[in-house]
Formats: structure tokens, C-alpha cells, sequence
């Protein structure tokens, strides 16, 4: 019998990586996110994984695409500001199909902002924060022991796709301690790295099968790799002919949207009769289960659709469950940047942004106040 | 050339170091340019060397300078963002201990942008060779002024003249706790190939900065064609100390433990196993 121990999100997620076989945490401080490396710090070494503290954002990122090239599980952790700094490299890691972990846990911007305080603000820049032409799989999770399996799927789809994938906490789940209970070996399902078959004709960039995602070698194993950001064939020559390229960015996308089945998780509740729906995501999903709870007291048929997949966007599967809906709610601690896109998915259903700002997230009664009201908080 | 001067050069035939070394592919560089120079002679570095070509990556940054390695050397390459190659290449050597890491990278690239993580590099002693390949320009984007731009020399956004002084990167990788710091010119090919060898067998982080040559760029911004580019570079270098010109030979060495050693030391782990 195993026991519950009290853990934050940012711990979780640190003993995630490790679970899932991360070797490598390349970082810079930055509040809400420095317990991450600060426990990766402690248990690396203990599992011989290697920490290091690089001089800024930019570098972690770097050193943290360079790792997995060596053939390591790698991951950095960071908040707003560092998270800007971090999207040049975050783009060159999509062009070269590098597996990685980028956690973000969100505070309150712009800029320094309300730098211990919570916010869903990230949301955009987590899915176009970087230049150029990709698709990106963010996750988002709402509890500690969610933290958990999420950072555990995040490497396992990074594996399985060879993208960064990134994590998408915020203040509250970091910050937050909860019963927790540590995935014994083998409960949860860990993937690793797909390695080609020894063969020196092997082309990193280019596959073959309907999976469209190449297996990756790593340096150091006789391949010779030509690895660039630099628009490239499929053996890495550099190549910068337009038909080269569009075949490129059409298998770089096509890889994720092809196959978004395989990433897109939701979440419902009391959904089956419900005319009133909350989309929601992250913390805030906490007092919006409150209010649809108290709703349902009420009498009031409200349900809630969890994302805990923010991109590739869950557009069929919040479109299914609101067939029957006469009123759409999306509160996230934002101005109301997620609620666009259940509009673009939702066709004629009303959709109200439940918006809140300034470093506090919504109260249950806040949220149920809006809903009961049937409009305006 | 004055390092051949009085000297026995033993060379294989430039086949041999063709077919073993690089990748059948043309080079971009314009004629004349010195970054064919720093191939040529980091490939007899390696080959005196013995070094296995299968262990060895080389990462480099943006510029022209960038290109040496990519795609040319038959090697492991990473060719990173703007700045970024020390960095990506600590993140590559930490995790796999084995592998010989070389930067190549310009002054822009090196000194400019990438300026803090050479500085850091040189700090932690990290087991890499950087060739930083100082044309005194910013060369790839068409001739800007770089750090290393001498004072008053033209460039397409100097074009009064340069009102800042150049940098000194020796001085400061030496400062930072680099263990080897060497700089020489494209002028002295031997002298090139003794140091990075020297670089490479320096169990630390070692930094080579070659003044070269950019015709194209630094050269016709100056009026100077290919000839007085070269003797340019002559004028700002010495082999003695001279206040404001740029000291070549061996210009730094120091005792400190390498940073994976370090990191063995305070009880973590070498290399990462996964
Ligand atoms: C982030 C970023 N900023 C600017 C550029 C444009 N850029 C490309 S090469 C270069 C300068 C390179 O100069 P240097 O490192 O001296 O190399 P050289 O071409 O002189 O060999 C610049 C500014 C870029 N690629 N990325
Ligand atoms: S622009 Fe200058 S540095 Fe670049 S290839 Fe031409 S000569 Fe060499
Ligand atoms: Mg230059």
C-alpha cells in the first residue's frame, strides 16, 4: 500500500521527468517555476541525469535541443518572460524535429507584471509563439497529481511525434500542494525514443510511412547527421528549392494534425443533459466544477468541457459535446483569448467570456453568478 | 605566408583530406575568402589528430564563418541559431561525455549576439574548442559593424566610420577561466593547425580566434582589395604587446579542473545515461 504524500505541480512535475526517463534539465530561475529546477537540481545526479544552470533562457533552450541530439530526454522549465526569451530556439526545434519538454507556468504579464501571482495569459504564445510554419501540442493540467501524467504524456508525444511539446501549468497548479501519489514503474506508459534500424543511407528528415515522423539517431552513433535550421532535403542538405521546402513544412504539420486523435484529450461533466456549458482549462477548471456543481443544486442544467489538450485545438470534440448546448461560458484568467476559438468551432451557440485579470483566479460563486445570471457576472 | 618561412611541412595529399574529411559538396565562400583557409587546416588539425570522425560534432552558429563545418566537414553537425552554437553544444556535450565538440563561429555570431555564452562557457571550463573566425565584420548580413570592427573602419552602418572600439576577445575568454585562449591569422595556416590541435587536446574550454579575411565585405567597404585586406590585417595584429592592436601566438593557459570533472566532483553525474 502506497502513500499519499503532499507534493506542489511544480514537484509533480519535476518527479514526472524523471519517471519518464528525462536525463537532462538545462534552466534559469524564474518565479513560479523555480521549484522544478531546483528538484531536478537534487534528483538528477541521483538517477545519473545531469542538471545544469545556464545563463539565460536562450541557452537552456539551446542546451536542452543539444542534449536530446546526444540521445538524452531533456527538459527546461520557465515562466512568461524566460518563455519569450526561449521561442527563437523552441522554432528551431520544430524545423528540426527535436524531442523536448518546455514547461510554462504562467504568471501574470506582460512583461515582470504580477510576477508571483497566476495567469491562463500564455496561451497564444504557447501555440504561435514561435516564427515560421508548425503545429504545436500544448497540455494543460488542472490538479498536482494531473501534473503528473500530463509532463509524462508531454515527453511520451514528443517521442512519438519528435516536436517540443509544452507544458502549459500556471501559478495556482505549481504552486498549489495536494495528495499525490507517485505512479509506481510500469503503471504509467512511458515511450521511448524510436531509433532507425543501423543503415547509413537512413535520412533523419524524411519518412517514408504514413506516420510521417522519421526516426531519430543521435550524434555520436556513425550517422554523420547534418542536423540545420536552414530549410532542408530529407538527408539534412541544406536546400533552400520551393518545392523542398513546402514538402517539409507539409510533413512537419501534417505529422500532429494527422494524427490529432492520437493527442487530443478532453475532459466532460454532467454534460449528457446540459443546456449551459463551461469550456475550461488549467486552474480556473477548479471553481468552474464548483460553480456547475452548485448550478446542478440550483437545478440549473450546466455541464463542463475540460481541455486538458490546448493545441492541436479540441475543435470536434467541443463541437460534439455542444450540439444539444444553448449557452457557451469560457472563463479563463485572461482578457478572453481561448473563448475565440471555441466561437470558431461552436457555429451559432452564444458564447460569453468569462475573462479575469489581475493575478487572482475566478471564485466558484464568481463564475456561478455569471452563469445563473445567464449573462453578465 | 610567413609561418612556411625556414619550415618542413609534411602534408598528405589534399585527396586523401578531401575524401576522408568532407562531404562532396560545393562551398559558398567568395574567392579569396579566409574561411577556406580555417577548413583547410582544421581538417589536418584533425587528421593529425587521429580523431575518430564518428565522435566528433561540430556546431556552428549563423554566419558566414558558420558554413565551415556545415555541411561540409563528414562529421556530426549542428547548425543552430544566431549566437546559440556555444550553447546548444554545452547541452550536446553534457549529455554524451564521448563525444569531441568543436564550435565553429564568427565575431558576430561569437562575440556579439552570442557574446554571454562564451563568456559562461569559458567560466564553467567545459570541455569545447571554439574556432571564432574574426573577420571584423558582420559579414553574411552584408557588412554591418560587428564588436570587432576596428575604430574608424567603414561598414554599410559605420559609414562615417566606426565610433566604437574593438573588442578583445582573448583578453576576455582568459578573464572568464578559459584554459587555452590562442589567436592567430589566416596568414599563418601552420601556426592554425598547431593550435587547434592544441585546443582539442586541452581537456578545458579552449579558444582559438582567427583574424580573417572578408574581401568582399570588410575589404570593399574599406576600398581595400584582396592583397591590402590581407596586409590590414597585419597593420592590427602583433607579436608583441602593442597598445590597441590585436596580439597573436599563444596567448593564455590555465590549471583548473574541467567542468564535468566538477560536476563529478560535487557529487553528480558525468554524462547523462538514459
Ligand atoms: C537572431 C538573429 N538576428 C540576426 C540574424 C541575421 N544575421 C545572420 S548572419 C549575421 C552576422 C554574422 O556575423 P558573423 O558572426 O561575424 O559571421 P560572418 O558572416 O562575418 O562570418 C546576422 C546578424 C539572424 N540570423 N538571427
Ligand atoms: S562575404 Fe566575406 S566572409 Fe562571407 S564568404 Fe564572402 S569573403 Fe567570406
Ligand atoms: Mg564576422
Amino acid at each position: 500500500m502506497r502513500d499519499y504524500v503532499l507534493f506542489s505541480g511544480n514537484e509533480a512535475c519535476a518527479e514526472a521527468a524523471i519517471y519518464a526517463g528525462c536525463r537532462f534539465f538545462a534552466g534559469y530561475p524564474i518565479t513560479p517555476a523555480s521549484e522544478i529546477a531546483e528538484h531536478l537540481a537534487k534528483r538528477l545526479p541521483e538517477v545519473n541525469g545531469v542538471y545544469v544552470q545556464m545563463e539565460d533562457e536562450i541557452a537552456s533552450m539551446a542546451a536542452v535541443i543539444g542534449a536530446s541530439w546526444a540521445g538524452v530526454k531533456s527538459m527546461t522549465a520557465t515562466s512568461g518572460p524566460g518563455f519569450s526569451l526561449m521561442q527563437e530556439n523552441i522554432s528551431y526545434a520544430y524545423m528540426t524535429e527535436t524531442p523536448c519538454v518546455v514547461v510554462d507556468v504562467q504568471r501574470s504579464g506582460p512583461s515582470t507584471g504580477q510576477a508571483t501571482m497566476p495567469s491562463q495569459q500564455d496561451v497564444y504564445q504557447a501555440r504561435y509563439g514561435a516564427h515560421g510554419d508548425y503545429e504545436s501540442i500544448v497540455l494543460c493540467p488542472w490538479s498536482v497529481q494531473e501534473t503528473f501524467y500530463l509532463t509524462v504524456r508531454a515527453f511520451n508525444l514528443s517521442e512519438k511525434f519528435r516536436v517540443p511539446v509544452i507544458l502549459l501549468s500556471d501559478e495556482v497548479i505549481g504552486h498549489m500542494r495536494e495528495n499525490f501519489l507517485l505512479p509506481s514503474e510500469g503503471e504509467v506508459e512511458v515511450i521511448d525514443r524510436i531509433k532507425p534500424e543501423r543503415d547509413l543511407h537512413f535520412e533523419p528528415f524524411g519518412a517514408k510511412d504514413p506516420s510521417m515522423v522519421p526516426p531519430m539517431p543521435s550524434f555520436g552513433e556513425g550517422y554523420r547527421l547534418l542536423v540545420t535550421g536552414s530549410a532542408h532535403r530529407e538527408n539534412g542538405v541544406r536546400d533552400y528549392t520551393p518545392s523542398v521546402h513546402q514538402k517539409l513544412l507539409e510533413r512537419i504539420t501534417k505529422k500532429i494534425l494527422n494524427r490529432k486523435e492520437e493527442i487530443v484529450e478532453i475532459e466532460t461533466r454532467y454534460v449528457d443533459d446540459a443546456k449551459t456549458i463551461l469550456v475550461c482549462y488549467g486552474s480556473v477548471a477548479r471553481p468552474a466544477l464548483g460553480a456547475v456543481e452548485l448550478a446542478r443544486k440550483h437545478g440549473l442544467k450546466v455541464g463542463m468541457i475540460r481541455l486538458k489538450t490546448l493545441w492541436p485545438f479540441p475543435d470536434d470534440e467541443i463541437a460534439g459535446t455542444c450540439e444539444e448546448v444553448e449557452k457557451i461560458y469560457v472563463p479563463e484568467m485572461n482578457m478572453g483569448k481561448i473563448v475565440r476559438e471555441v466561437k470558431r468551432c461552436v457555429g451559432n451557440v452564444e458564447v460569453t467570456s468569462i475573462p479575469k485579470v489581475g493575478g487572482v483566479i475566478h471564485g466558484v460563486k464568481e463564475i456561478y453568478q455569471w452563469i445563473s445570471s445567464g449573462g453578465e457576472g | 605566408m610567413d609561418f612556411f618561412r625556414g619550415r618542413r611541412i609534411k602534408m598528405k595529399s589534399a585527396r586523401y583530406y578531401r575524401e576522408k574529411y568532407l562531404r562532396n559538396l560545393p562551398t559558398k565562400f567568395c574567392p579569396g575568402c579566409g574561411n577556406g583557409t580555417v577548413l583547410n587546416c582544421f581538417v589536418r588539425a584533425i587528421d593529425d589528430l587521429k580523431i575518430d570522425l564518428d565522435k566528433l560534432l561540430c556546431v556552428s552558429g549563423i554566419g558566414c564563418s558558420a558554413w565551415i563545418p556545415s555541411p561540409f566537414i563528414n562529421s556530426d553537425t549542428l547548425h543552430v541559431t544566431h549566437g546559440r552554437a556555444i550553447a546548444f553544444a554545452t547541452g550536446a556535450k553534457l549529455a554524451n561525455n564521448k563525444l569531441e565538440v568543436v564550435v565553429f563561429t564568427g565575431d558576430g555570431d561569437g562575440a556579439g549576439i552570442g557574446g554571454n555564452h562564451l563568456i559562461h562557457a569559458a567560466r564553467r571550463n567545459i570541455n569545447l574548442t571554439v574556432i571564432l573566425i574574426n573577420n571584423l565584420i558582420y559579414a553574411m548580413t552584408g557588412g554591418q559593424v560587428a564588436p570587432t570592427t576596428p575604430a574608424n573602419m567603414r561598414t554599410s552602418t559605420t559609414p562615417y566610420g566606426n565610433p566604437e572600439y574593438m573588442f578583445d576577445l582573448c583578453k576576455l575568454v582568459s578573464a572568464a577561466g578559459a584554459t587555452y585562449v590562442a589567436r592567430t591569422t589566416t596568414l599563418h595556416p601552420l601556426e592554425i593547425i598547431s593550435f587547434v590541435k592544441e585546443a582539442i587536446r586541452n581537456r578545458g574550454f579552449s579558444f582559438v580566434e582567427v583574424i580573417s579575411q572578408c574581401p568582399t565585405e570588410f575589404g570593399r567597404k574599406n576600398k581595400l582589395d584582396l592583397k591590402q585586406t590581407i596586409n590590414y590585417i597585419r597593420e592590427i595584429t602583433t607579436r608583441k604587446e602593442e597598445e590597441g592592436k590585436l596580439r597573436l601566438g599563444i596567448i593564455h593557459k590555465g590549471e583548473r579542473k574541467e567542468f564535468t570533472e566538477r560536476i563529478k566532483e560535487t557529487g553528480g553525474a558525468a554524462v547523462a545515461e538514459s
